[in-house]
């Protein structure tokens, strides 16, 4: 009896040491399908940070592997199995790019984890621009809808999105829209700056600076309410039904085990709810629009199907 | 003025503290050394960093960042002129008449003349970031997408620079050139050309693989070919490793004229620092009293495009400063490095944290000096790398290409195209063909092409973007400047004849 009760109470001890409030999950590799320093990549590396500060994962690796929108990033993390636990960072570009690109692989290919952080975005034109509202600009595309030209950053992007939900909420046809290729934020800006495009659009986070010192006037941005703070009309305000989050996530593996999903989704969850990563989203001007597995799924086919419809009216696919 | 000069003492002040003194000397080693290895640039070394600094005080960080960025643009020439190893393509000219020079045994004047031209160019034209910033960024916001076409034709003249003695070959390498140019998606339209249903081609074919695999791969496997035949002949290392006299009198108008060409272009948002290197080329040719030597190691041709390369870096800093513009891939991580500190960069990041922007302007200044050190010593112990054997030097030039084409974007078919390419660039030797037309028409060939539709785009169609003076008139007169570098030496030649 008494040796009965010693085992009972080491099995009791050990179990207690042996499953602390969360088992750490040991060399973690994040993958961002794109370079240094754009959304995902840093998405990734706030990620590496907190998970390893919170004690919820240790010895975690960026692996940056850029390449056609993230398609290749992609594919390279579906085909290429490793045996130590990994992640993949994305969100709504690289859905335009899968179907764009005509990927092979797609997010379904995917365990969609959790959507994570998002960039609002307003359009944007320059402070001596004779736009002054949305109206106004609207008012010139319905009438002559090529005089104005509308910069972005590739066809099929999240900013070529924005204009032709726009273009279609103002009913006029977005395979209308002029649309000219800005490859990076810095054309994208100085080019609506120096008046040589009429309207830009990026992340709210990337426009902000000009905005508050008046060098580019916003004359309305794709968040569903106004942001906390920020002094300019949404589209749905002014009317207009466009709503676009761009926003960016993580993906694990799609043929995990029930436990290593949950597990998984468990660390995300104890790290979206952190102070750190908080701040962390905070200081780069995104919005916290964490989403949890249960959900983020059907959300990720919901925005496929409905890029897939406007590239098509966009006429990017046939 | 005198406001600008106390704030930038201020920043002196703040960088001449031990401990920052300390950081800038560690971002321009680090910078150098990733300036040697190609495929690693500096702003994934940025990247790298950012969790890690992120327990320093952000003005210790710029500094340091400053310092790599720098740094990496000093180390670039390196193994351009020993191994003829772009490694970044501001640095592709170089190798040119630089790893040219390096076979006469002129390896250490090649590497002496781009230290201090980096130095000088750095050091005039971080003089005009601080002084002349505001007025650089108003001129920048003028080019649109047809000014920026004017300039890429001014740019294709360098091509007259480098065809070599027989015309037919040399306009056959600019059109393989501008062909590889077209591989991957359209920008405007989203169509995939000569893509052949390989994806890692979607994005085109990277600059730096091609010139690897023309100049570096191509160069090892013809030494290879011949090694049997011919009898070994040592390159390093002839008379005194230092610069002459002549060497300095050559090299210190390229010096200025690639600064002057460098930094306004490097400013400009779609500017790069492939543009001034090239125009910096040519212009070098033009004037040079031995034309017929480029190519075969004229010291003007590694003095002018590298400084050009240099005042571009300072030049890539000045929008990134004044107005939050990044227009590079640097200065984007460099962007995220601010927001990482809660900083907005932007236009009031002058007024909001003048310490950390002087502090980090002062220590540009403070890092040019320790590069300058760094290097030039380094020259005479970089050239011994020449003495190696060539069996044994070539095939640590194929190890060392081969993992830089990798680390570019961890992608194996990069390996296979720079395989391609090498064996491609082993046959135009053979045959007599020059190969830095083929780097100019893939470099310059699709810059061109977006921004000649861009600009049509955006006129509806209208052509008199590009010649009416009224409504563009820079766009205008760079395409007549252009004109004017193409036709006045035929004139004068005709006229002499």
């Amino acid at each position: 009896m008494k040796k009965a009760m010693t085992i009972v109470a080491a099995a009791a001890l050990a179990l207690a040491s042996a499953s602390p409030a969360f088992a750490e999950i040991k060399r973690l590799e994040i993958t961002a399908p794109a370079a240094a320093g754009g959304g995902y990549d840093q998405n990734a590396r706030i990620m590496q940070q907190v998970l390893q500060k919170e004690g919820l994962a240790s010895g975690v690796q960026v692996v940056n592997q850029p390449g056609a929108g993230g398609t290749i990033g992609l594919a390279n993390y579906v085909n290429n199995k490793k045996r130590t636990p990994t992640l993949l960072t994305g969100g709504l570009a690289l859905v335009g790019a899968i179907i764009t690109n005509k990927s092979t692989v797609t997010f379904e290919d995917t365990y969609p984890l959790a959507r994570l952080s998002a960039d609002y975005q307003p359009i944007v034109v320059a402070a001596d621009s004779p736009y002054k509202t949305l109206e106004d600009l609207i008012a010139k595309f319905k009438a002559d809808p090529g005089s104005v030209s509308w910069g972005g950053s590739g066809p099929g992007s999240t900013d070529h999105m924005l204009y032709g939900l726009l273009a279609k909420a103002a009913g006029v046809e977005p395979s209308k829209i002029n649309y000219v290729v800005l490859t990076s934020g810095g054309e994208m800006l100085s080019g609506v700056m120096g008046g040589h495009v009429t309207v830009g659009t990026g992340g709210y986070s990337e426009l902000s600076a000009q905005i508050n010192a008046g060098k580019v006037r916003a004359l309305a941005i794709s968040s569903p309410e106004r942001l906390p703070g920020v002094d300019v009309p949404t589209f749905k305000e002014k009317g207009y039904d466009v709503n676009l989050v761009n926003w960016r996530a993580v993906f694990a593996p799609k043929d995990l085990k029930a436990e290593e999903k949950q597990e998984l989704e468990q660390a995300i969850d104890k790290m979206v709810k952190s102070e750190d990563w908080k701040a962390a989203v905070k200081q780069r001007g995104w919005s916290d629009v964490y989403m949890p597995a249960a959900e983020f799924a059907a959300f990720v086919k919901q925005e496929h199907v409905r890029a897939e419809t406007l590239f098509k009216e966009l006429g990017l696919l046939k | 003025m005198m406001e600008t000069l106390q704030l930038l003492f201020q920043g002196f002040t703040v960088s001449l503290a031990p401990i920052n003194l300390l950081w800038a000397a560690v971002g321009v080693t680090i910078g150098t050394a990733i300036g040697v290895l190609p495929g690693i640039g500096p702003s994934l070394t940025v990247a790298l960093l950012l969790p890690v600094t992120s327990a320093l005080e952000p003005t210790a960080a710029f500094i340091m960042f400053g310092g790599i960025y720098y740094g990496a643009m000093y180390g670039g020439s390196t193994t351009s002129i020993l191994l003829n190893t772009p490694g970044e393509s501001g640095a592709i000219v170089t190798a040119i008449d630089g790893h040219a020079m390096a076979r006469k045994g002129r390896g250490a004047q090649a590497l002496a003349t781009a230290a201090i031209g980096s130095f000088v160019a750095g050091t005039i034209a971080t003089l005009a970031m601080t002084f002349v910033a505001p007025a650089m960024v108003s001129f920048a916001l003028l080019f649109g997408p047809a000014e920026y076409f004017g300039l890429m034709v001014l740019a294709f003249v360098t091509v007259t620079a480098v065809l070599g003695e027989n015309l037919a070959l040399g306009m056959a390498s600019l059109m393989l050139g501008l062909t590889l140019g077209l591989v991957g998606i359209d920008n405007q339209t989203g169509a995939a050309r000569l893509t052949f249903g390989i994806p890692e081609l979607l994005d085109g074919i990277d600059v730096v693989i091609v010139a690897v695999g023309l100049f570096a791969i191509g160069e090892a496997l013809y030494q290879a070919s011949r090694y049997r035949h011919e009898k070994e002949e040592i390159y390093a290392l002839k008379g005194s490793l230092w610069m002459s006299r002549e060497d300095w009198s050559r090299s210190w108008k390229p010096w200025l004229r690639g600064t002057a060409i460098g930094y306004p272009i490097g400013s400009l948002p779609a500017g790069g620092s492939e543009i001034p290197t090239f125009l910096s080329y040519v212009v070098e040719k033009r004037l040079a009293k031995k034309p017929e030597e480029f190519g075969h190691g004229a010291i003007e041709a590694v003095a002018g495009p590298e400084a050009a390369n240099n005042a571009s870096a300072a030049g890539v800093l000045t929008p990134l400063l004044a107005l939050g513009l990044p227009t590079s891939a640097t200065a984007a991580i460099m962007l995220a490095a601010f927001q990482q500190y809660g900083l907005q960069p932007g236009p009031l990041l002058f007024e909001n944290d003048p310490q950390l922007v002087w502090g980090m302007i002062a220590s540009l200044y403070i890092g040019n000096v320790f590069l300058l050190l760094l290097n030039l010593p380094m020259a005479g112990i970089w050239v011994k790398l020449l003495l190696v054997p060539k069996p044994w030097l070539y095939g640590g030039i194929l190890a060392f290409a081969t993992l830089g084409a990798y680390s570019l974007n961890n992608n194996i078919v990069d390996l296979v195209l720079l395989w391609l390419i090498g064996i491609g660039g082993f046959g135009m030797r053979l045959l007599n063909v020059p190969v830095a037309p083929c780097i100019v028409g893939i470099i310059l060939g699709p810059m061109a092409e977006q921004h000649f539709r861009r600009a049509l785009a955006i006129s509806q169609g209208d052509l008199s973007v590009f010649y009416n003076p009224m409504t563009h008139p820079l766009a205008v007169s760079l395409l007549v400047i252009a004109a004017a570098f193409l036709l006045v030496p035929v004139v004068l030649r005709l006229r002499r004849a």
